[in-house]
């Protein structure tokens, strides 16, 4: 906490990684969706389109 | 500190080591990447991905039936051994708590084998070469194998079924070659 | 608001927050007494030579082992971390205190409700509860009030820190250790959705109100509570070496990007890790496996290697700053080993580095999955991850924040700083022995692997006994590096001395 009263408000400007790095929320959005999509809704893509059990010839 | 805010801008190039470290882990990890689809096409091994609904399960118990009526050619502790025809499918029921039939197969000739559970969860757990597939109801899962040496196998259950989970061993034999 | 100054870090600790941090952390201490003990049942009984419970009993106790082991000696303690980190690390309060004491009054509900229709042999189905086996629906409630009562108190994390901002208590960045268990909150949310979506339907089919559930998309989704809810332990454990690195040695992260990357790839990326279950299942492509366990989450395993790197660079920086500077190991040799807070994290960065991740990403290929799935070498595998790495940290955290939080000095001090070494050796013997019996093709969870009353006739590689005789040796071990951490921290904050 003591390092940080150093610099002032307003100088060189923060870099856009470290914004998306602080924006916690945006992450939370970002690891919910990530694996939501590709594991989950892949998953379950896949289990809706497994085909019937075909006829064998005995 | 990692237990205190850090200054306003902590964004900052990375030191010559750790860009060391960094890209010797990246390339680590792109070996391993590129391996598992890579040795889809140049391994001998590889876990089937080939899978079929099975909406009644009596149907699939039909497909068994009908094979050990026309494949059966033998005996053992009450469960039939089937020796099916090279490169046919070939049905393998699991139920609590036992794996059927018997199969017999030949050595260097692949086989369809279809498995299937009549009730819950089982493990196809072939010993003692230590192969390991689960086994769903309502789901054929068709694993295609070509046993490479003669000798007599057992199958365990892997997957916890109830208390008769370490009753259920099921039996495949290979035969050396010719007919 | 009533707050108070720590003596030994100029924290400004509120009560609440206090309060919270105790309740859980002592709750979680309990259940890790019933779980250890459970798994010393189990290690008699895997032990051929000694084979103790019977069958009934061993499914029984094994189900018990893995819910208060796995799931609530390691949640309760995360949720101590939640407030330890969104509160007392920013030097701020708990918004809205009923909401934790809620979540905690759920999570203990649905802990007692498990444990009790476990206990009463209503719901042998073993930690995983595959569909079609089924318990009573209180064993699918009991579950469902402590998904609810977990997601209550990571949600509270997040407007904790909300709060913390208005208040002023960070600027822009929190804490690495407060970002570290914002990415254990993040995958807690995803985790305990997943929970809910399947364990509710499930609940409904065993109290017959819903007629089929489906087994391969049970698995599916269970595997992203099941498995995902181990990457909430990666995190807060990570989140804990960084914590004790920065309090035992006043250690700075060598490059605050570097560690942070590391936890944003845990974040996006290590929840697919969960496809390691479905490799030899049916219904799911070759590709959904390869993209779910390859591509991606290789991209999880670099941030574990990264975080391989930053913490001892971190620590080796720390104690040359303290004048360890005489040749490439002085700082190594005069780390403050007999301080058991440090000895913890760094055994527990080892054990899970070299014994848990390595087997991991070994056993997570597509290809090296046919031949340990399912095999005894995946408990190993997990005990290194969870017991060796998670619970080692976790032990180095009781010890670090008894002074801090409960205000007492840790008793028998030798014993202490003695237990962690006692403990992971004997772990790490333990889980060897089971990684060698697998690779034979030895099952886990299986009550009689000699097969005596089998029809057919199998017995395993002879050497197999051996292994899993150096299995049940460590798991002794093992116990008693427990019992003696049990002894030291519940001990320690009923009678150590009042620091202040």
């Amino acid at each position: 906490m003591a390092e940080e009263k150093k610099t002032e408000e307003g100088q060189e400007p923060v870099p856009a990684w470290q914004l998306f790095y602080d924006n916690i929320f945006l992450l939370l959005f970002l690891g919910i969706a990530i694996p939501t999509l590709v594991y989950t809704v892949w998953g379950l893509m896949e289990i809706v389109q497994i085909p019937e059990l075909p006829v064998f010839k005995p | 500190m990692a237990i205190k805010e850090p200054e306003r801008i902590w964004w900052k190039p990375y030191t010559r080591d750790e860009r060391l470290w960094v890209a010797m882990a990246l390339l680590w990890m792109m070996v391993s990447f590129v391996f598992m689809p890579v040795y889809h096409f140049i391994g001998a091994q590889n876990p089937p991905n080939e899978t079929y609904r099975v909406g009644d399960k009596e149907k699939f118990r039909a497909l068994v039936d009908g094979m050990v009526n026309k494949y059966k050619v033998g005996e053992e502790k009450g469960f039939p051994i089937v020796k099916p025809e090279p490169g046919s499918d070939v049905f393998v029921q699991a139920s609590m708590w036992q794996w059927y039939p018997i199969l017999e197969l030949q050595q260097g000739k692949t086989y369809r084998i279809h498995l299937s559970s009549m009730d819950i969860t089982h493990g196809f757990s072939i010993q003692p070469i230590n192969m390991n597939f689960t086994v769903l109801p309502g789901y054929d899962y068709v694993v295609t194998l070509t046993p490479t040496t003669a000798g007599d196998y057992y199958i365990i259950c892997n997957e916890y079924c109830g208390l008769g989970h370490h009753l259920m061993v099921g039996k495949m034999i290979v035969k050396q070659g010719g007919n | 608001m009533d707050y108070r100054i720590c003596s030994l870090t100029g924290f400004k600790i509120h009560k609440t927050a206090e309060d919270l941090v105790k309740w859980n952390m002592v709750t979680a201490i309990l259940f890790l007494t019933l779980g250890g003990f459970m798994g010393l049942l189990m290690a008699l009984t895997r032990w051929p030579s000694v084979h103790y419970l019977d069958a009934t009993h061993y499914y029984r106790f094994l189900t018990l082992h893995g819910f208060n082991a796995l799931l609530l000696w390691i949640l309760f303690f995360e949720i101590g971390l939640v407030y330890f980190t969104s509160a007392i690390l920013l030097n701020t309060r708990v918004v809205a205190p009923f909401v934790g004491w809620i979540a905690y009054a759920l999570m203990l509900v649905g802990a007692m409700f498990v444990n009790i229709v476990v206990f009463a042999g209503k719901a042998d189905v073993l930690f995983t509860s595959y569909v079609p086996l089924k318990a009573n629906g209180v064993y699918y409630l009991g579950i469902i009030i402590f998904a609810v009562g977990a997601l209550t108190a990571f949600g509270h994390f997040f407007a904790n820190i909300i709060q913390a901002k208005r208040d002023g208590a960070y600027k822009n960045t929190l804490p690495l250790g407060t970002f570290g268990l914002a990415a254990a909150s993040i995958i807690g949310v995803f985790t305990l959705a997943h929970g809910a979506v399947i364990m509710i339907p499930v609940f409904f089919w065993s109290i017959d109100l819903i007629k089929y559930i489906d087994p391969g998309t049970y698995r599916l989704i269970f595997w992203a509570l099941g498995h995902a809810s181990q990457q909430i332990n990666v995190c807060a454990m990570v989140a804990m070496w960084y914590m004790s690195a920065a309090f035992v040695l006043g250690a700075n992260p060598v490059n605050e990007k570097l560690s942070r990357t590391a936890f944003v790839l845990y974040i996006l990326f290590i929840n697919i890790a969960s496809e390691h279950h479905l490799l030899v299942d049916p219904i799911f492509s070759t590709w959904h496996k390869v993209v779910n366990t390859g591509y991606m989450m290789h991209l999880a395993v670099l941030a574990s290697m990264i975080h391989a790197f930053a913490i001892p660079a971190s620590m080796e920086v720390a104690l040359r700053k303290k004048g360890y500077t005489k040749g490439l190991f002085d700082w190594l040799k005069n780390a403050p080993w007999g301080n058991p807070a440090f000895s913890a994290t760094f055994l527990s960065i080892i054990g899970f580095g070299f014994l848990g991740g390595i087997t991991g990403v070994i056993f997570g290929t597509e290809q090296f999955n046919i031949i340990r799935h399912n095999t005894f070498a995946i408990t190993g595998h997990f005990h290194a991850t969870v017991v060796s790495g998670t619970t080692v940290a976790f032990m180095g955290g009781t010890y670090l924040l008894i002074p801090y939080i409960f205000r007492r000095e840790i008793i028998l001090p030798r014993l202490a700083a003695f237990q962690p070494y006692l403990y992971a050796i004997g772990v790490a013997v333990m889980l060897i022995g089971m990684i060698a019996a697998g690779s034979y093709g030895v099952p886990r969870r299986h009550w009689d692997i000699t097969f005596s009353s089998a029809i057919f006739p199998f017995s395993f590689d002879p050497s197999t006994d051996i292994f899993l005789s150096i299995m049940g040796v460590g798991g002794l071990l093992a116990v008693l590096g427990g019992v003696i951490f049990i002894i030291v921290s519940l001990g320690s904050i009923m009678f150590g001395r009042r620091t202040e």
